[in-house]
């Protein structure tokens, strides 16, 4: 299974792509994770990298593997839609953050990004997860809300969710993330 | 035994720990960082940030000669700021183990330059190991310090970006402390002058020798024999991509050594292959080392020197196979280059010396960032401390006309690493150039580390702390600023001054980083219908600030942190705090 987080440094795909990694390892799968950090976290396009099965080799996800693509912004699902595997799925968040180009005037948001990617015949899913991230209790938690559903697409038993939840996050966000994963799990 | 996710970096903490490594000295810098601070977990180990990587290798080296495992930890770039006591202690070895971390960086995701670290150990004729998943970080680590005594050697550990930045599963296994070693006084190994020097060489040749001999059937190095007439040589990162590409399709060697690098393993592994290829990313390092063994195979005719390799490029060239089917995206998409945070100090003083249309001398750290739209005002970024130098060399070439309209940049963290030496330049030389620190007290973009301007150590207890403007001062400068760039008239008016001075100056652009857990603005702010729609908030090029689909200016209230610089462009009183 290879699953990509992708979304804009700051958004938090880090912790997602970890508690992920974490829910694999008690299914009793082989697991590898890749991330960026340093420059390429500010405020930039990041990418992060979740595969598990019985034997893992390559930390990396090339175009045209991916089973599931967990995209934090629209226009970043857009830029790395060419990675999804045929007959993929790929879960949104509805967030819009201008890149530096837009702000500047450069160039310009693409419209309609979600139409065009259906229109490729790719299995989506929407959702706007700010709302439910503030309704638990922290906007920051938006990426465990967005977690909560790719659980819901995902095989694996609801409480080995909150187990890695529990082991992953740290003990004073515990109640809050539990709490935005249930948001993300039952929208 | 329990199996455990760990990063690369954490792994290699871990064996070092384990190994039994009692003292590390590094300075942070991207991919090599978490070793360092994981290590910083661990409390029967001393550890600390040093203000360079030449001095951290210099404590580890008198930590090993003193008696007790020592490691130090940086990334390609830095080892060229320690190759100088590096290349010696080859010649001295140790006394107790010493292990040197250098982590690269292939595609450069953080790096100015992509030069291979592999040379640097057959340059020092240091011997290198090359662990290829979180696993072998940990137990080449811990067998590391057993080789550096065993050979009387430092031993170097290379990693990659995707080595230390990735994630795999680790067993972990009890430390190894063999407590500290006696210390006697020995100058004709420890001392390195010509007479001890020349003689310590000939102990270098042999030992080069005799580990020859070891990588022949030593531990590192493996052979996968599958039966097939293709055989792959391979090293870290490489491996990984090669068998999830190849399979059982082909033989592997793969190279856990890569320095010295065996003889007889690798003429015995291509007998009787058809073809043998070696795959390694950006050198030709263990190629060249094949042919000039008589060892025929095929490298970088094939296989890039630049960037990352991957799986499918691989594939693509053993086995001629065409990468997958793939969703084509028919429009140009807008690229995310990294930006400054919100509430970023740097913001503010970029805005200033662009509006003054000043040459900047840039530096290494968040700041070299300023080079990007809309703020484009770094005109040069080199290495850590050359903003400061090669300003003095700028004005050297142009004279001190052009050197009015010529700013340096530098942050806390680098100021300290090696901008210091610049300036002692500037006063002994007669310069006449500005030097701008940019004070965010911390070190910023390899995420928060102290340094010796912050007050604390890297395990957070209070320590003494440079006082930049003293240090200035100390050193020959007769005129120190301090401002905070957020309050931008203030700041271009001390800028102007400053570099239309007749004498060298140090500016010290005093705000803490934005990001930092002390830094709190408030609530987030608003643009109200006061808005003319005419722009100047977005000349600060804030990533919270942009126009929507209605033509209206906006702020987003989940980025924004309330800092408030952009109240200061809007001259009609339209940006307001939330609830205000």
């Amino acid at each position: 299974m290879k699953v990509m987080i992708v979304g804009v440094g700051g958004q938090g795909t880090l912790l997602a792509s970890r508690v992920l990694g974490q829910v694999a390892i008690s299914e009793g799968h082989d697991v590898k994770m890749s991330e960026v950090h340093g420059m390429a976290q500010r405020g930039g396009s990041v990418v992060t990298y979740v595969i598990y099965g019985d034997k893992v080799y390559s930390p990396i996800i090339e175009e045209g593997e991916a089973d599931m693509i967990l995209s934090f912004e629209e226009l970043e699902a857009y830029r790395y839609i060419s990675y999804l595997k045929k007959g993929g799925k790929l879960i949104v968040n509805t967030q819009k953050i201008d890149p530096m180009p837009v702000i500047t005037g450069a160039m310009e948001y693409p419209q309609n990004i979600l139409d065009k990617i259906e229109k490729k015949g790719i299995d989506v899913t929407a959702i706007d997860a700010l709302p439910l991230a503030v309704e638990a209790g922290n906007k920051k938690s938006v990426n465990i809300v967005l977690l909560g559903v790719v659980a819901k697409n995902s095989t694996i038993p609801y409480e080995k969710w909150i187990d890695a939840i529990k082991t992953t996050v740290k003990p004073q966000f515990v109640d809050v993330n539990i709490e935005a994963f249930k948001k993300g799990y039952e929208a | 035994m329990e199996k455990k996710l760990m990063l690369g970096n954490e792994a290699v903490a871990r064996g070092a720990y384990e190994g039994g490594v009692r003292v590390v000295s590094s300075y942070p810098g991207t991919p090599s960082t978490e070793i360092t601070e994981n290590i910083a977990k661990y409390d029967d180990i001393y550890s600390e940030w040093a203000p360079n990587e030449k001095v951290a290798s210099e404590v580890a080296i008198g930590a090993a000669t003193a008696g007790a495992r020592s490691m130090t930890c940086m990334k390609h770039v830095g080892f060229n700021v320690a190759a100088d006591p590096i290349f010696t202690v080859s010649y001295i070895g140790v006394n107790a183990g010493m292990v040197i971390c250098v982590a690269d960086d292939p595609g450069m995701h953080s790096s100015q330059n992509e030069q291979d670290s592999r040379h640097y150990a057959k340059a020092s004729k240091i011997p290198m190991l090359e662990p290829s998943d979180s696993a072998e970080c940990l137990t080449f680590t811990k067998q590391a310090f057993a080789l550096s005594e065993k050979f009387d050697t430092p031993v170097i550990l290379r990693l990659s970006t995707r080595i230390s930045h990735s994630q795999s599963l680790v067993e972990i296994g009890e430390r190894d402390d063999i407590g500290v070693k006696e210390y006697v006084k020995n100058p004709s190994k420890n001392v390195m002058m010509p007479a001890m020097a020349q003689k310590r060489h000939v102990v270098v040749e042999d030992r080069t020798k005799a580990l020859i001999k070891f990588a022949e059937n030593c531990e590192f190095n493996k052979v996968e024999d599958n039966g097939k007439k293709i055989g792959v040589i391979v090293d870290g990162i490489t491996y990984q991509y090669a068998k999830e590409a190849l399979g059982d399709k082909v033989n592997y060697l793969k190279l856990g050594m890569v320095f010295p690098m065996p003889v007889e393993l690798i003429k015995n592994f291509a007998r009787g292959l058809d073809t043998v290829y070696v795959i390694e990313e950006l050198d030709p390092v263990i190629e060249e080392h094949c042919k000039i063994q008589g060892v025929s195979v095929i490298g970088k005719e094939k296989f890039s020197m630049i960037g990352e390799y991957t799986a499918n490029s691989i594939k693509k060239v053993v086995l001629g196979t065409e990468p997958p089917e793939k969703y084509a995206v028919d429009e140009p998409i807008p690229v995310r280059p990294p930006v400054m945070c919100p509430g970023c100090p740097h913001r503010a003083t970029y805005y200033v010396l662009k509006k003054l249309g000043l040459v900047v001398s840039g530096d290494i750290g968040c700041y070299t960032l300023g080079a990007l739209a809309p703020l484009n005002s770094v005109d040069t970024c080199v290495c850590m401390g050359a903003s400061v130098s090669a300003a003095l060399g700028m004005e050297k070439a142009r004279g001190k006309e052009f050197s009015k309209n010529l700013v340096s940049v530098i942050g806390d963290s680098t100021f300290m690493h090696s901008g210091v030496t610049g300036l002692i330049d500037i006063v002994y030389n007669k310069g006449n150039n500005t030097v701008i620190i940019l004070d965010n007290s911390i070190t910023g973009m390899t995420g928060h580390q102290d340094n010796p301007t912050t007050g604390k150590t890297i395990k957070g207890e209070p320590t003494k702390s440079v006082d930049l403007e003293k240090l200035v001062q100390a050193v020959g400068i007769d005129r120190v600023r301090i401002c905070d760039p957020f309050d931008m008239d203030a700041f271009e008016k001390v800028v102007k001054e400053e570099v239309a001075a007749e004498e060298p100056s140090v500016i010290i652009a005093q705000r803490p980083c934005a990001l930092l857990k002390s830094v709190h603005y408030g609530a987030p702010m608003k643009i109200t219908s006061d808005c003319k729609k005419c722009k100047m908030c977005m000349k600060i090029g804030c990533p919270a600030i942009s126009v929507n689909e209605e033509g209206n200016v906006v702020i987003d209230d989940s980025l924004c942190n309330g800092c408030g610089l952009c109240v200061q462009m809007c001259k009609f009183g339209a940006i307001k705090r939330v609830g205000e």
